[in-house]
């Protein structure tokens, strides 16, 4: 074997031992930097004859290429091999658990979930959304809603009271969110077209009964609107809210002293175990209450009977959202129980739409 | 009001089916709540007699009885502890598989101490006929043997109660319900004439109304020479069927007037009376033993009927014990009045008397009917208690006033949809008793004494539509009409929504907590006043209307740590009274964290266990804010709040001193305390009202979007400054040096400690300075930042570190 040949063996041999780029960049010092061993014998072609030049030229430059292909095929296999134990080493449980995000962990009242729905759904009809204060005036809540002083309708409502000022009189907790309407038919004129949610109060405590609940009621001012349009709008509503395809209404004859003809509503459902199911079964279940507005709360507002005409209705929120979302009892909405709230409360992000679904 | 169906057929000349009447009372407006059939619900109960009662072998209170249940079958072996079991004694009996109504079981075949029982004899108790439970029922010794026993009772007369709205006067009476049914088309009514009892002497007694106002009219008769002893089996059982306790003839009669024609009656024992009669106001320090046991104090609200002897009823309400009629009782007064309803009303309320007759009169009953009412009376007492009337002494009116309403026949159209032909309209209105006349198109309709309810036009239209058919109203249609499509919520109502859901997102859940709360914690919180005290609290502990969220929320919190869930993070968004006018009362957004509920995430983890601090308060507060649109970079935040926040650990977010709109903190340890809750609490709570509104833009496009070709440079400085000396004041002396090349200031290390003289702190800051024509060469930026530097020294007093 020529030297050039033991030369060429002995640096592969190095190149293939090297343990890791350093060693191997050793390597290739030592044979191809400036005073390597395979730069040195291309040195010495210059002093050699032009034939000598050709043959060992050419078998020194076909040696240097052998060696620069190993480095760089020995370089790769070494910097592979650190990539991997470095990754082996940065391995990371991946079983951990993580934190609850916010958006899953926060709830949504489902009071406020159906306050958002009972709006998207009248919004939808033209219906603006008016509000007014839970402490009212006794002519707000009853007189100008035609509960005369003294009658035994006023009894119908187990207010709570403040204590007298000094002219006699006192204001109390509202009953119902009826004297919203007044004040709207009071500051708007018509045609009126609002609904008025809010939060109510009566004397009463029991499993269907708290002291604080909460109405949704419904006005209608115009010249023409008259029962069987307000017979429709409920049934859009109770199909929309309830999600369903079909829901048997009852109408029947009631009496409540701001309307006049009075109405109560059922609604048809089959009660199994706990669930509700509607536009089936043999149950009547009362949700709400409506009429054509009385003339003398008309008149009570400024509105001439004669000229204007339109409907209200109103019914308990906590009650609609207790038959929807299968609710037993109406106290756990105020109990702020986190166990209750994270199971029947909504998440941040279900937020109701026509376009989407009210619940999804 | 109950009532029986026979009863109902007394007024009724009908073949409808029960079910069908009682559809019908529903659907015009007399709902139907319960009806009681007795003759179903007890139809496997039958009367058998006891063959033989032997000592039971193993318990010393039972008997082993051998019964004839009338079957034609073997006697059938029954264990009773009842003592009055008895040989030859028939009883009421039940088979295995009888539902008990009044045990709510279903009766198996048992083995009781080792002897078979295969069936049952029953209490009255058991049957739910009365309360009797001293041993089985005792039947007459001819009591047909096998026969269904609430049949051979009696008892088969359904009993409907009817949930009467308060408008319905004329239906407290079951002749009232009739003829509603009747012109329902269910059936004809039967209102014979009342012939008046011919008085054979003139009445001894004088009456004198002093205030008319109080009693309309009133009318009174003597009855000479009555017996008065239990009233006939008939009245006995329809009285009991309704929940009445028969007492004697002259007052079952006054009971049965009540339910049957709406008239409520009182009868004087007349020997007991002294004088004349007086109607008038009770005078101070009078009083009354009434018919219920009670004595009632009176005052001159209250009008009563008294004679020499003082105050002898209640007006309209209930009579005295003095003068009420007994057994012994041979001379009866009987009286038939109208009251005034608001003054039967209050006194009823002030008294706490709820009586059949109160809930008639506070109504209004038919002023038409008090002298044929009275009439009817007499000839009842005379029937079943015999003597002789007087004459009738009546004073006042004894009618209602005339009402005819001008009526437009096309009102029923207008208001409820339904096209009812004229004649039609005529046929219901003729059946309610009313009276129309003329052709139209506006019609006189007269209204009949007893529907005190209608008025007007519209109530004429109820009556049209409830016996016509609500069923009948076509569904229509509502257009929403060709206006634009808007947002309809108010922009109050919109922060109240995205406040929700903003707090929501950050992991926080919602709760609806009381209006009221209790006066420590209002006042802790800088309620209590007077003019927010519930004057009838349902509990002393929801007593003061809430000045805020936080003492609902503070005790939810705690509510959870006590049921084991003590990193909980609560919030609420809603009202809050700072007085009783419309305008004190504002929409508040509070939240509060416990525990290891920080916005890291809830409880412990492994990444790292977060107790909330007050800057999870602060960040939910500012959330809230950016949520309801508040003006971000107008915010201050000042150092401290209110005296129930931790002093060094709470802050306000104001627009100016003048505009606060919330607080942010740690909960004051001496507020927790007395608040009964452990801390450390952060909370926030802001007034979604006091949130500017924005300024409406006339378009949706956004502002155009500056970007610029230019790369920002950001230089850190630290500084040393005094403990006291608040981040804030060096972000905004940054920012104020150049507004238009310094984009950012961030505070990104805080410093205490070696290196740093005791009372200082280093704050270090990084400032962006974003070059906007061209970029800057180091000299420019140099100077920027030297004026950095002199800005923070300046405002801060603060030195640049080494």
């Amino acid at each position: 074997m020529s030297d050039l040949a033991t030369l060429e063996t002995s640096i592969l041999d190095q190149v293939a031992a090297a343990g890791d780029e350093a060693a191997l960049e050793a390597v290739r010092v030592a044979a191809l930097g400036k005073k390597g061993s395979i730069s040195a014998l291309l040195a010495t072609l210059g002093k050699m004859s032009p034939d000598d030049r050709k043959t060992q030229g050419a078998a020194i430059n076909q040696a240097k290429d052998k060696v620069t292909e190993a480095l760089a095929a020995r370089r790769d296999v070494l910097k592979s091999a650190a990539l991997d134990a470095r990754l082996a080493s940065e391995t990371i449980d991946v079983t951990l658990p993580l934190r609850e995000a916010p958006t899953d962990a926060g709830r949504i009242h489902p009071l406020s979930q159906v306050w958002d729905e009972l709006t998207t759904i009248f919004a939808d009809m033209g219906f603006s959304v008016a509000e007014g204060p839970d402490i009212e005036t006794d002519d707000y809540n009853f007189t100008k809603l035609n509960f005369p002083e003294g009658h035994p309708a006023r009894e119908m409502h187990d207010t709570f009271f403040f204590h007298p000022k000094e002219d006699g009189s006192r204001m109390l907790l509202r009953t119902h969110t009826s004297p919203v309407q007044v004040r709207t038919m009071l500051s708007q004129k018509p045609p009126i077209r609002v609904i008025c949610p809010g939060r109510t109060y009566r004397i009463d405590s029991d499993a269907t009964h708290t002291p604080q609940f909460h109405q949704v009621e419904g006005l209608v001012i115009d010249k023409h609107s008259h029962l069987g349009h307000l017979k429709w709008i409920l049934h859009e509503f109770c199909k929309a809210f309830f999600e369903v395809d079909h829901i048997n209404m009852r109408f029947r004859p009631s009496f409540f002293p701001f309307t006049e003809p009075s109405l109560e509503v059922d609604i048809q459902c089959r009660r199994d175990k706990g669930e509700i199911r509607f536009g089936e079964g043999e149950d009547w279940l009362e949700i709400l209450g409506c009429g054509m507005v009385h003339p003398n709360v008309l008149r009570a507002c400024g509105i001439d009977p004669d000229e204007y005409q339109g409907f209200a209705w109103g019914m308990g929120i906590d009650r609609i959202a207790m038959l929807k979302y299968g609710i037993a009892d109406l106290r756990q909405l105020f109990d702020s129980d986190v166990r209750w709230l994270s199971h029947y409360g909504f998440k941040p992000l279900e937020v109701p739409t026509l376009a989407g679904g009210l619940s999804s | 009001m109950k009532f029986t169906l026979s009863w109902l057929k007394d007024h009724l000349e009908t073949d409808e089916p029960l079910d069908r009447l009682a559809e019908k009372l529903t659907m015009i407006g007399l709902e139907v709540e319960n009806i009681e059939d007795k003759a179903k619900a007890l139809k496997p109960f039958t009367i058998a007699r006891v063959i033989s009662a032997e000592q039971h072998p193993n318990a010393d209170r039972l008997r082993v009885c051998m019964v004839d249940t009338g079957d034609g079958g073997a006697p059938v072996q029954v264990v009773c502890g009842a003592p009055n079991a008895r040989a030859g004694l028939v009883s009421v009996f039940s088979a295995p598989g009888t539902y008990i109504p009044g045990k709510d079981i279903t009766l198996g075949v048992g083995t009781i101490r080792g002897v078979e029982s295969r069936g049952m004899l029953c209490s009255a108790a058991e049957l739910q006929i009365s309360n009797d439970h001293d041993g089985i029922m005792e039947l007459p010794a001819d009591a047909p043997i096998g026969a269904a026993y609430a049949e051979w009772a009696a008892l088969g007369d359904p009993v409907v109660e009817i949930n009467l709205t308060p408008n319905r006067q004329d239906c407290t009476g079951v002749h009232g319900i009739a003829r509603d049914l009747a012109a329902a088309d269910m059936g004809k009514f039967k209102d014979p004439t009342i012939k008046p009892v011919k008085g054979e002497f003139p009445c001894p007694v004088k009456v004198t109304v002093e205030d008319a106002t109080l009693c309309p009219g009133f009318a009174l008769r003597l009855v000479r020479g009555v017996k008065n002893g239990p009233s006939p089996e008939w009245l006995q059982k329809r009285l009991t069927a309704i929940g009445l306790r028969p007492i004697n003839a002259l007052v079952d009669i006054t009971n049965f007037m009540t339910y049957d024609r709406a008239r409520p009656l009182h009868v004087f024992d007349a020997r007991k009376v002294k004088g004349n009669l007086v109607v008038r106001r009770a005078r101070d320090g009078e009083t009354l033993l009434a018919l219920d046991g009670r004595t009632y104090n009176l005052d001159p609200a209250t009008c009563v009927i008294a004679d020499e002897h003082g105050v002898e009823s209640l007006a309209g309400i209930m009579g005295g014990e003095a003068s009420g009629c007994d057994e012994n009782t041979t001379d009866v007064l009987i009286e038939s009045a109208l009251w005034n309803e608001i003054n039967i009303a209050q006194t009823g309320r002030k008294l706490g008397i709820n009586s059949d007759a109160r809930y008639r009169f506070e109504r209004g009953v038919d002023p038409a009917f008090m002298v044929p009412g009275l009439e009817l009376a007499t000839k009842l007492v005379m029937e079943m208690c015999g003597g002789a009337p007087s004459e009738n002494v009546v004073v006042g009116k004894a009618f209602g006033d005339d009402r005819v309403i001008d009526f437009p026949v096309t009102e029923v159209k207008r208001l409820s949809g339904i096209e009812v032909p004229q004649p039609e309209m005529k046929r219901i209105l003729t059946h309610l008793g009313f009276m129309m006349a003329g052709p139209g198109p506006v019609v006189k309709v007269a209204v009949p004494s007893w529907r005190t309810d209608v008025h007007g036009k519209a109530d004429i239209v109820e009556e049209i539509v409830r016996i016509y058919g609500v069923d009948k109203v076509p569904m229509t249609p509502f257009e929403r009409g060709d206006d634009a499509r808007k947002p309809v919520l108010t922009p109050l109502q919109l922060r109240t929504r995205r406040a929700r859901r903003a707090l929501a997102s950050r992991g926080i859940i919602e709760a609806v907590t009381w209006s009221f709360i209790t006066k420590s914690a209002a006042k802790l919180f800088g309620g209590g006043q007077r003019e927010l005290e519930v004057a009838n609290p349902i509990a002393s502990d929801l007593s003061d209307m809430r000045p805020t969220l936080l003492a609902g929320l503070i005790a939810a919190a705690q509510a959870n740590a006590d049921r084991g869930f003590g990193d909980v993070a609560l919030f609420e968004v809603g009202q809050v009274f700072k007085g009783d006018r419309p305008q004190d009362q504002f929409m508040a957004a509070s939240g509060v964290r416990r525990g290891f509920a920080s916005s890291e995430g809830l409880g412990r983890h492994w990444s790292g266990s977060v107790q909330a601090d007050l800057f999870d308060a602060k960040a939910d507060a500012l959330a809230v804010l950016a949520a309801a649109g508040a003006p971000m970079q107008a915010l201050q935040i000042v150092a401290g709040g209110p005296g129930w926040l931790h002093p060094g650990r709470s802050g306000t977010i104001q627009i100016g001193p003048q505009n606060v709109l919330g607080y942010f903190g740690e909960m004051h340890p001496r507020a927790l305390e007395a608040l009964g809750a452990d801390g450390p609490l952060m909370v926030f709570e802001v007034i979604l009202d006091r949130v500017p509104e924005a300024k409406k833009r006339p378009t949706r496009a956004k502002p155009l979007i500056e970007l610029s070709a230019f790369q920002p440079v950001s230089r850190d400085f630290a500084f040393i400054v005094d403990r006291t000396v608040k981040a804030g004041d060096i972000v905004r002396a940054a920012q104020g040096v150049d507004k238009k090349l310094i984009t950012g200031v961030n505070v990104f290390d805080v410093y205490e400690g070696k290196g740093i003289d005791d009372g200082k702190k280093s704050i270090a800051i990084a400032v962006t300075i974003q070059p906007r024509e061209k970029t800057l060469t180091d000299q420019e930026i140099e100077a920027v930042a030297a004026k950095v530097v002199a800005e923070v020294t300046k405002k801060t007093g603060g030195t640049l570190r080494a």
